[in-house]
């Protein structure tokens, strides 16, 4: 069989899928992206720290399978029978020391570093499904939808949050998961949902919505395929901001020893506090690593969202 | 005006009803009560708790309590403390609030000022290493572990230099034969220099309408002359000794806190400023030659003072939340501490009176908030 003669065939596009179309558009504004956040030291250092602390939780696994012995290195149950008394200072065996317990300091705080991560993600990634969801179906139905929505995000953006979490905190049983979701739901439907929505006003009014209810798309096609995946930068910015301040809370929390977490950052620097050795600057491994740790993992998420800022709001740029 | 008003406070008594209402069931619906702690012995016998129980009216079902709460609440009385019983709560919020407020209220004075002069100048010289090192350190400084923070404060400035006292709200051996308690001088104390900084104000602003070469020298005077007042009023004063003595307990929570908010405007007022100078109106003021200086503290910066004002109206609910940390770190009994201890003993009436107060707060900065952005920024109406 030869090709078919028809007229229209011969001017013919190139045939290219359309996945692959959308991913090579993807693709490249991903690079012009990139390359706006590439200029600016402050993002990348920000990357870089991040980049260090995913390394470093990554090595606890492999340390644990090759060098460390489970039982003296292990960061919730281990014991280092060998040293008389804990806490004891950094040497080549502990290269942070030991905390009261006899406890790996080092192995602690690497192992919380997975935690650490996984509570920032989950509680982001919460926050602006919410945020988007709350933000684009507001904007899109307007009226009665729009003010109940909205009265509701005043409501949950006044309510205090962290004397809220204590209250949560001390009646209940919180661990890892309940605490990101807690927070997720506070932040996505408090003031993210209020940036997402004046967002989202101005790409209601974009033509191609109107184009697209012209060819007939219901709501749920026009929010979820058209308004999402144009709100989805600015959300991207609020997740970065949404890490650092669940990583805070979480390490606040577990300070006042109010969360069932087993291991993580603020809970070393609790059991520091319960054992009174806070305020003993002798013992200076008991408290700084974990605070260090929090303050610079903290700080990170919030440079790259600052940087993040200067790409996706057109105002701050430099040119 | 007046009608916008009124819809906003309407609109504020509804959203306390439902903030009221909304923290009311989320602590009631946790499991346990403070009968169940108080009964924690086992020798207790158990009709007892439900005795207990139905004395503090924790029998009843939630709905109607809170309906009763919220009528007392309307009518001044925000019930008695379980943990301190029966210590009213209001008293409990009356003893706690000033010290909290005052803590908060100058480090954020003194932060926002020092913020919004410094975040101006550096927006206005973007690039170069000064940019990164101000933003890592302002951004380090702003998402610090605040307990760690104030630990080091205390480490440095009472551990090692032994300047102030390592926390607390006074030494009890200065006060052993001191006829007045605490808070009458220390509402005395608040009082008298909120005086002294009024008077301080309106010699700035009046000493702006002098002519610029006896502006800097006015300018001193507003603020010596009040402040050698203050000094004079406390030195003759008989109880100035216990006046040192708070003051000296004050001074390193307010320098931590002070440090910590600088922080954050400074941010916040650079990105505002950033923002600002891409406008039309800087464009049009430096065609027509203005100096650098006028076009970026008079017009630039006037509208770039719009969320900086934000937050530092909106710090004054926050000071619960920050209260809560510095105050345990200070061991500084304010209300931070108070509804930290109450929580952890599901005190439920000073919880939520401490809660509703915040609330309150809340809604009123809010409405100085929105009446505010109507004086900075011109183009703003209110209809």
């Amino acid at each position: 069989m030869t090709a078919t003669t028809t007229p229209d065939a011969t001017i013919s596009i190139p045939e290219v899928p359309l996945w692959r179309a959308r991913l090579l558009m993807a693709l490249s504004s991903l690079r012009s992206s990139w390359a706006m956040f590439a200029e600016n030291p402050i993002g990348l250092i920000g990357l870089g720290v991040i980049v260090f602390y995913g390394l470093f939780a990554a090595a606890h696994p492999i340390l644990m399978n090759t060098v460390w012995d489970p039982v003296v290195y292990d960061p919730v149950n281990g014991f280092d029978i060998e040293i008389a008394f804990h806490p004891s200072a950094p040497s080549m065996r502990h290269p942070l020391g030991t905390d009261v317990l006899g406890r790996d300091v080092l192995s602690q705080l690497m192992f919380s570093t997975r935690y650490e991560f996984a509570l920032g993600m989950l509680a982001a990634l919460a926050t602006s499904i919410v945020a988007t969801t709350i933000g684009a179906i507001s904007a899109y139905y307007g009226g009665v939808i729009d003010l109940l929505l909205m009265r509701l995000a005043d409501l949950v953006y006044m309510m205090p949050l962290l004397p809220i979490l204590i209250v949560l905190g001390a009646l209940m049983d919180i661990g890892m998961i309940e605490l990101a979701i807690v927070l997720g739901l506070l932040f996505g439907f408090g003031g993210t949902a209020i940036v997402v929505k004046s967002q989202a006003l101005s790409v209601k009014v974009k033509p191609f919505i109107e184009a697209a209810r012209i060819a007939g798309g219901s709501d749920f096609h026009i929010i979820f395929k058209h308004m999402v995946p144009n709100l989805l930068p600015i959300s991207l910015l609020y997740m970065m901001f949404t890490v650092n301040t669940a990583i805070a809370y979480e390490a606040i929390l577990s300070f006042f020893g109010l969360t069932t977490i087993e291991m993580s950052w603020g809970l070393m620097i609790n059991v520091t506090q319960v054992f009174g050795y806070l305020l003993r600057f002798d013992t200076w491994w008991l408290l700084f690593p974990a605070s260090i740790a929090i303050t610079t993992l903290c700080a990170a998420f919030y440079l790259v969202g600052r940087a993040l800022d200067e790409v996706v709001n057109p105002r701050l740029r430099r040119r | 005006m007046w009608r916008f008003l009124g819809q906003r406070f309407l609109q504020m008594v509804i959203t306390l009803f439902l903030f009221q209402a909304a923290t009311y069931f989320l602590i009631d619906a946790q499991p346990g009560d403070i009968a169940d702690l108080l009964t924690l012995d086992p020798n207790i016998p158990p009709n007892e708790r439900e005795r207990l129980r139905a004395e503090l009216g924790l029998d009843r079902p939630p709905v109607e309590r809170f309906f009763k709460y919220i009528g007392n609440f309307y009518r001044g009385d925000l019930g008695v403390s379980f943990q301190e019983y029966p210590k009213p709560v209001i008293d409990i919020i009356e003893e706690r609030l000033p010290r909290t407020l005052v803590l908060f209220l100058s480090a954020n004075l003194v932060s926002f000022w020092v913020g919004f002069v410094s975040g101006k100048i550096l927006a206005w010289r973007r690039g170069g290493w000064i940019e990164y090192t101000s933003t890592i350190a302002g951004v380090t400084l702003y998402t610090v572990f605040l307990p760690w923070f104030g630990l080091m404060m205390i480490w440095l400035f009472a551990v090692t230099l032994d300047l102030f006292p390592a926390g607390k709200f006074l030494s009890p051996i200065n006060w052993l034969t001191a006829p007045v308690n605490a808070n009458y001088i220390f509402i005395r104390m608040t009082i008298s220099a909120f005086i002294a900084l009024l008077i301080a104000f309106i010699g700035t602003l009046l000493s702006n309408r002098l002519e610029p070469r006896h502006r800097l020298g006015a300018r001193l005077v507003s603020f010596i002359v009040p402040l050698a007042g203050l000094v004079y009023y406390w030195q003759t004063s008989e109880f100035g000794a216990l006046a040192w003595d708070i003051t000296s307990h004050l001074i390193l929570p307010i320098l931590t806190l002070t440090l910590y908010a600088y922080a954050g405007t400074m941010l916040i007022t650079r990105t505002s400023m950033l923002e600002t100078l891409r406008e039309d109106f800087i464009f049009t003021a430096r065609a027509k030659g203005l100096p650098e200086k006028v076009v970026r503290d008079k017009h630039a910066a006037r509208t770039a003072l719009l969320p900086v004002w934000t937050g530092l109206i909106f710090s004054l609910p926050a000071a619960l939340g920050g209260g809560i940390i510095t105050e345990t770190i200070f061991s500084w009994p304010g209300i931070g501490l108070a509804y930290l201890q109450a929580a952890v003993v599901e005190d439920i009436p000073v919880v939520m009176g401490i809660l509703t107060i915040i609330g309150i707060l809340t809604l009123i900065s809010h409405l100085i908030a929105d009446i505010g952005y109507a004086f900075l920024d011109p183009r703003i109406r209110y209809h």
